[in-house]
């Protein structure tokens, strides 16, 4: 059976959903002070590289940046077969930080409770925050996104893809239906 | 009582004979072969497509009776026997007690012939006790029966004890069969000395070990004058030691185990227990030389080594585990093996079987001519079939054969003409 | 790549790229252990047992630090290796304690063929930690690691291994691992150590230490056991050290930036002089190190994963 393919955002989409974003995130937090975004390996790590290069642009200095891998802490080791573990990259002492979390889709929520397990292991950041390109829905865990890229509903069988390009930079989003 | 075969492909070496024939026995002892025999026969049966051989004789197995009869008893080894196609057995002291006095000897022959299926001629121990200190009384051991004296897996240290034995065995004309074995060679190993035992982390047994014993006992037995017989040579050195000594004149002869001309140290990898005995499995390069030796005349006999042991002797670790395989009823297919991969010929192998291990402990067996005792396999040489542990006669069910495809197989065995075996 | 092993026995059984994904795997746990909570909730709720038949300190550390960084329950049982002696076979020792459900069981056993023996004959999982004088798979990526983290890409180095290689385990697993990754082999020794059929698996085969470290880019020097001395092997410690031990002289054979390497625990002025143990070559503390991360990645690799149904 044919998949199709629906564009929900293009290159220029993606690229206002991201501004606005970086922009909500330094009002909320008003400016970049003790400000963090860790993105999730691996989607949420490109996504979180460009949100931190918006804020150099609009503030004109730079964020603490980081990356965190989630494997250890996922929640179905043993119901597929093994990931490969990557690198968490966190350089900075996150005690006292406002970490904003960074990851591509948010769908059963449940890569958002082992991000966060594993934020807590590495320090005690003052307060967590999360940022998302697409919010799909089917929520399994009482987790609720403070920056949105775009927020839509999906079926379950449904797939959200980001489509990054050769330096990891978000192009755009995609739908697929079976 | 009178019983024809006939039509077989009579095969019988001692006589020089192989052509399609009838035998006829009568009251356990053969009356006549030759072409359409006609006679009035209790039982006829049909041999059209077999080989009527002289039963089998297997120089070299552990009965394990007295004293472990968990692992085998002499019923049901001799029933073994019987289901490989052998008819006569020799077997080695190594039981508890050991077999170094007559009232031993006496019970294995006595059970053998009100229980057993197969004739059971014993090996005594070289050494009282298979201490290797004193003489056990071989005199009286002939008299009772002994065929020939091994202190077999426990190597005569002693070269003057080995001496001794040569010289008194001799005295009564009677062989000594050796397990040549330098066991300070030996030193702890569990499986031949090479690149696998490298690769497995398994302490080796270097081919010097069994070289340098053969080495001692041929020239033992050539200062003393006395009959050797060297079992279960495996080494390419030790076929060339007897190989050479016999050319010298040396009153020498020996035998070759199925396992040692058809498998290669490559069988113990992944810790198969089933593939450790002593000697252990060699190089191709050994094998090689043992179905050279086998070929040229070198090797007289085919034996078995025989060695059963109990599932939990084997199913542990492998530096721990018990040495030794079951062989009677492998043995006639792997040596038809031989046969079919043009190694020796059907001729070579039957008398490898039978007439050449009978002249080595000088029992009036191995032959069927006229006038001999009735002991006879009917071969089927193209009988194809699988080797199963789990459908072996025997108690224990220790081989490495198992699953294997095998050709060849006896269909009836026949002993002082009475059916014992019936495939 | 994904790699879901049921057991790791040995390295003779792995590919470059399952080694490879190994040590990747590795070098993502390592960072857990500079931590000042240096704890994973990976393995929560699974049991592993150190089953050591054979003593040993640094290795049964090492494996249980592993299993506890990865919040398993660890449990160490010392068995005596003598089943035989003790009427208890090997397989009924291990089925008592799989009746306590593991999920997986590390091993140490004296018998080369120990661990491969209760793969066949238990449901739950084993990592060899080292049987007779077969394999140590562990050690072996380790040093792989190790070499790796110092050299970049093992591929195309000349490695030297000396001393005691017929009782080492340690050699076995890492001939494997090296000619996996490309390296070139090279084993020396008193020939009463060298087994035959080293080069069969892949090495060049020296009697002499100098000739066999001259422009090495790694040596490991192998522990010489004590009670050696003064039977068949070697005459003495002494003898031994002065022809086949690495002191500054004979160190500056190698190249420049050669490094050191020993499975441990050392002996001092025996295979390895004091200068050489205390030097900046050397990289035996990396090795312990990196071993922790190692074994976190190997107990991951084995517990994590949908395995293949069993039969």
């Amino acid at each position: 059976m044919a998949t199709e393919k629906i564009e929900i955002l293009d290159t220029d989409g993606v690229n206002r959903a991201l501004t606005r974003i970086a922009h909500e995130i330094l009002e909320k937090n008003k400016g970049v002070e003790k400000l963090a975004i860790i993105g999730i390996r691996t989607g949420g790590a490109h996504v979180a590289a460009q949100l931190t290069e918006k804020i150099r642009e609009i503030e004109g200095e730079g964020v603490s940046h980081g990356t965190i891998d989630v494997t250890m802490y996922r929640d179905d080791l043993g119901a597929r077969s093994n990931l490969a573990v990557g690198h968490t990259d966190i350089q900075f002492p996150l005690k006292d930080c406002k970490v904003v979390l960074v990851d591509d889709v948010l769908f059963t929520g449940r890569t958002i409770r082992a991000a966060m397990d594993a934020i807590m292991d590495i320090g005690r950041p003052d307060s967590i925050q999360l940022a998302i390109m697409v919010d799909r829905g089917h929520r399994e865990l009482p987790i609720r996104p403070d920056y949105i890229g775009r927020n839509l509903p999906t079926a379950r069988n449904e797939q959200i893809e980001v489509e990054f390009n050769d330096q990891n930079k978000a192009m755009a989003i995609h739908l697929f239906r079976a | 009582m009178k019983t024809l075969i006939k039509n077989g492909r009579v095969i019988d070496p001692a006589n020089k004979i192989d052509s399609v024939c009838d035998v006829l026995i009568d009251s356990g002892v053969i009356t006549e072969v030759g072409v359409n025999i006609t006679a009035n026969a209790d039982e006829t049966i049909d041999a059209t497509g077999l080989l009527i051989t002289p039963g089998l004789i297997d120089l070299h197995t552990h009965l394990r009776d007295p004293g472990q009869e968990y692992k085998e008893d002499i019923i049901s080894g001799t029933r073994a026997a019987a289901a490989g196609g052998v008819t006569s057995l020799t077997c080695m002291p190594n039981t508890t007690p050991v077999n170094d006095c007559l009232a031993i000897t006496k019970y294995i022959i006595s059970r053998a012939k009100e229980e057993g299926s197969a004739n059971v001629f014993p090996i005594a121990s070289i050494s009282k006790g298979m201490k290797g200190e004193i003489l056990s009384e071989m005199g009286e051991l002939k008299a009772g029966g002994c065929v020939g004296f091994s202190d077999d897996g426990v190597p005569v240290v002693s070269g003057e004890l080995m001496r001794r034995a040569f010289e008194y065995a001799d005295t009564f004309d009677m062989p000594i069969l050796t397990h040549a074995e330098d066991l300070t060679l030996v030193a702890g190993g569990s499986m031949n000395d090479g690149p696998v035992a490298t690769e497995l982390g398994l302490k080796g047994i270097p081919w010097v070990a069994e070289d340098a014993a053969t080495s001692r006992e041929i020239m033992l037995a050539e200062f003393t004058g006395g009959r050797l017989h060297v079992c279960h040579v495996s080494t390419k050195g030790s076929v060339d030691l007897v190989r050479q000594g016999k050319a010298r004149g040396v009153r020498v002869t020996c035998e070759a185990t199925p396992h040692h001309f058809t498998l290669t140290d490559e069988a113990v990898r992944g810790y198969n227990t089933n593939a450790k005995m002593n000697p252990p499995l060699r190089s191709q390069e050994d094998v090689d030389a043992v179905r050279a030796g086998l070929a040229d005349g070198t090797i007289d006999a085919i034996a078995t080594d025989h060695a059963p042991h109990h599932y939990d002797e084997k199913n542990v670790e492998f530096a721990v585990a018990m040495n030794g395989i079951v062989g009677l009823e492998s043995m006639l297919p792997l040596s038809l093996n031989l046969v079919e991969e043009g190694v020796i010929t059907l001729n070579q192998a039957i008398s490898l079987l039978t007439s050449q291990p009978a002249q080595i402990i000088g029992i009036d067996r191995g032959t069927l001519g006229v006038g001999a005792i009735a002991d006879i396999a009917l071969i089927d040489p193209a009988l194809e079939w699988e080797f199963k542990a789990e459908n072996l006669q025997s108690k224990s069910k220790n081989t490495p054969f198992s699953g294997w495809k095998m050709k060849g197989a006896a269909v009836k065995t026949i002993l002082a003409g009475k059916t014992v075996y019936s495939r | 790549m994904s790699f879901n092993p049921k057991h790791i026995l040995g390295i003779k059984n792995l590919t470059a790229d399952e080694i490879n994904f190994i040590l990747d795997t590795a070098d993502s746990f390592k960072e857990i252990n500079t931590r000042q909570i240096k704890k994973v909730p990976t393995l929560r709720g699974k049991t592993i047992v150190n089953l050591f038949f054979e003593a040993s300190t640094r290795t049964r550390t090492s494996f249980e630090i592993a299993g506890k960084r990865l919040s398993a329950d660890t449990v160490n049982i010392s068995a005596s290796s003598s089943s035989v002696v003790k009427g208890e076979t090997l397989e009924d020792t291990a089925q008592n304690i799989e009746a306590m459900h593991p999920d997986i069981i590390v091993m140490r056993h004296s018998a080369s063929g120990a661990c491969d023996y209760l793969a066949e004959r238990l449901n739950c999982s084993i990592v060899n930690a080292g049987d007779g004088t077969h394999e140590h798979p562990s050690q072996a990526l380790l040093d792989a690691f190790t070499i790796r983290q110092h050299k970049g890409d093992i591929k195309g180095l000349t490695v030297t291994i000396a001393g005691d290689v017929a009782h080492s385990r340690v050699v076995r697993s890492n001939i494997h691992c090296l000619n996996k990754l490309g390296a070139n082999v090279r084993i020396t020794g008193p020939k009463t150590m060298l087994p035959p059929g080293l080069e069969k698996l892949g090495c060049e085969v020296f009697s002499n230490l100098n000739d066999a470290i001259t422009g090495a880019d790694c040596i490991m020097m192998l522990r010489i056991q004590h009670e050696r001395q003064g039977k068949t092997l070697i005459p003495s410690l002494r003898e031994y050290s002065r022809f086949f031990g690495l002191n500054d002289e004979n160190l500056k054979l190698a190249k420049k930036d050669a490094i050191v390497l020993h499975p441990g625990p050392i002996n001092r002025g025996v295979e390895l002089s004091s200068s050489v143990a205390d030097g900046k070559q050397n990289v035996i503390l990396d090795q312990v190190e990196n071993g922790v991360a190692v074994r976190m990645a190997l107990l991951y690799l084995v517990a994590g994963g949908e395995k293949l149904q069993d039969e």
